[in-house]
């Protein structure tokens, strides 16, 4: 990371010693704001660079939620073992999903993804196969356990979440400047185009699909040790459409515009607690304000300039 | 046979209720390319305020059932008609050069402002109609000896002269041709003479009105009203829209009563915990087989 600014080195030191100035509400907050961050910038592989309208990302989350819960109250395997194996879990639905619908424009794509929510909402509220538990959720999950030391304070989360966010951003990051990462910008910015220079638009919008889930089915995992307790409202339409929102109002396809979306939409209202029952009324207006007057987010993604490095 | 038929009839009331929402979803993504959100808390609106008038005027009392039924339906066309061309000229005027996906956040911004507006207004809890207006439309009445509530034949008999009347008028008249050109070509429309505002305001009068009446009779269909009554009806009739395909004034009255029979049928011979995915399958089945939708063949873009 040679080209971090000073800023950024800034707000990594403020991050890291925050929480000995916070109380445990506030450390919780942040947890918080960190989960949807990382959410966050999952989701913004599909929707900020690839330009898929994907409103249904709280499914992956739920998927990789359950298979900890399920795996570690049923066998207890250890939750840090569970990691990749809910991020395999939900890739793999999301691979699955994808595939037939991933050709669909826009809004289509927007509507079959909050089909896709409801239905794994509504089978974990169904017990399947009697692995669930219904509406009522799986309670009694492990406290993430690393090398004998148990995470379990607000503070030990604070830390962990912001180590797994700064994992993220910095492959994000990589992902973002890479072949790849490039791909799917101009698949956003023109699908023709891009079809006309090479790419393979399917494979790449699946890809991006994929990999969104498994970031998402992980941190699933550790959501369920943070929560302990799980259950189906807990990954409800709306949680998708707070994701969405975070993207699209930070500043879709930029890094530090969803981090600042996250602090934003789930940070704000804490601040503002007295209006607890009128946020989301202020919420949705500021959303449609939003649009009106600053449409690409309040830190839009810049555009790439490439030097000619043998022009002459 | 009598839970067949029994569904069956369940299934066309509750599916003429997704289809005149559908309607608004369609008249409004065929004029102006846009999944209109808040179109189900348009829908919850009108449940809302047939609860108020009811209460506050005592219509029923002072009227008689019939004319006070009559009288409140025009009451909440009118006001819920308002509010959506208030909702136009807001959320989505500002908006109709910009990206899709702008307006498609501007429509959930509006949406959740609604919903929270009603929750806000009427509180979180379900409110229930007025018990003397639920006494008439509970009875039951036996056609083709089925035993039948006054309120789902109110339902199926209104909505189908309604959408008679949106079909006659979006076919015959001058304004509805005017509609159905602005609906294909906006520039050529304004080059033929159609002011393409005044047409796009009254789309946003009937779509939200229609769904205004629906949200009327579903609260007296089933006595109770929650906030978050136009999320769960706003999307199966949304998907009502696509079946049959989206833009499609016939198709959206075609999707919506088979989504309803669909759906009765499904909960009663399938399983009634899956009776809500059902129409998620549906939609997500329908895009892979048949994007355009039953009866929807005008759309020649590629989806």
């Amino acid at each position: 990371m040679k080209n971090m600014k000073k800023k950024d080195i800034l707000f990594c030191i403020v991050l890291l010693i925050l929480p000995i100035f916070l109380n445990n509400y506030w450390t919780d907050v942040m947890v918080n704001i960190g989960f949807y961050a990382i959410l966050g910038l999952s989701l913004n592989i599909i929707l900020g660079y690839c330009g898929l309208f994907h409103m249904g990302h709280a499914a992956f989350y739920a998927i990789g939620a359950y298979t900890a819960a399920i795996l570690n109250t049923k066998f207890n395997v250890p939750i840090f073992a569970l990691v990749p194996l809910g991020g395999l879990f939900a890739g793999l639905l999301a691979a699955i999903i994808a595939k037939p619908i991933i050709h669909l424009r826009g809004d289509y794509l927007l509507i079959v993804t909050i089909g896709i929510v409801e239905i794994v909402r509504i089978t974990l509220v169904n017990n399947i196969f009697g692995l669930t538990n219904g509406a009522n959720g799986i309670f009694g999950i492990d406290r993430p356990n690393l090398f004998g030391f148990v995470i379990k304070t607000r503070t030990h989360f604070y830390y962990l979440i912001f180590a797994f966010a700064a994992i993220t951003v910095y492959l994000f990051y990589q992902l973002e400047n890479s072949r790849f990462g490039r791909a799917l910008f101009y698949i956003k910015e023109d699908e023709v185009a891009a079809e006309g220079s090479g790419i393979d638009i399917a494979k790449y919008k699946l890809l991006a699909f994929v990999i969104g889930a498994v970031w998402a089915g992980m941190l699933g995992v550790i959501y369920s040790s943070n929560m302990l307790i799980i259950c189906p409202e807990s990954f409800n339409f709306w949680e998708s459409v707070i994701l969405f929102t975070i993207v699209l109002i930070g500043g879709s396809g930029n890094i530090k515009g969803v981090i600042l979306g996250a602090f934003l939409i789930v940070g704000l209202p804490e601040i503002f607690r007295e209006l607890a029952t009128a946020r989301m009324l202020v919420f949705g207006a500021a959303m449609i304000i939003m649009m009106i007057f600053r449409p690409e987010g309040i830190l839009p993604v810049k555009r790439k300039i490439y030097k000619y490095e043998n022009f002459e | 046979m009598e839970l067949f038929f029994t569904q069956l009839a369940n299934g066309l009331a509750i599916g003429s209720i997704y289809a005149l929402i559908a309607l608004g979803y369609t008249m409004v993504y065929g004029i102006l390319k846009l999944i209109n959100f808040a179109h189900g808390d348009l829908f919850g609106i009108g449940a809302y305020l047939g609860l108020t008038l009811l209460t506050c005027f005592g219509l029923i009392g002072k009227l008689g059932f019939v004319t006070g039924i009559i009288v409140l339906a025009v009451m909440i066309f009118i006001l819920v008609g308002i509010i959506g061309i208030m909702l136009e000229k807001i959320a989505y005027k500002p908006l109709r050069n910009s990206d899709r996906l702008s307006a498609v956040v501007s429509a959930l911004g509006a949406s959740i402002f609604l919903q929270n507006a009603l929750m806000l207004i009427y509180g979180a809890r379900i409110r229930a109609y007025p018990a003397n207006v639920l006494e008439i439309t509970t009875k039951t009445i036996v056609i083709f000896g089925l035993n039948l509530s006054v309120a789902r034949v109110i339902i199926f008999v209104v909505s189908i002269v309604l959408m008679i009347v949106l079909y006659l008028f979006v076919q015959k008249t001058k304004m509805g041709v005017a509609i159905r050109a602005v609906a294909i070509d906006h520039e050529a429309s304004k080059l033929m003479g159609i002011n393409v505002n005044t047409i796009i305001t009254i789309v946003f009068l009937i779509g939200p009105a229609l769904g205004g009446i629906a949200g009327l009779m579903v609260g007296l269909c089933y006595g109770q009203v929650s906030f978050m009554i136009g999320w769960s009806y706003g999307l199966k009739a949304f998907i009502a829209a696509i079946l049959g395909g989206i833009g499609n004034i016939p198709g959206a009255m075609v999707g919506g009563i088979l989504l309803g029979v669909v759906e009765a049928l499904g909960a009663a011979y399938l399983s009634l915990a899956w009776k809500d995915a059902i129409a998620f399958f549906i939609l997500i089945l329908i895009l892979i087989v048949k994007p355009t939708g039953i009866l929807g063949e005008r759309v020649a873009e590629k989806i």
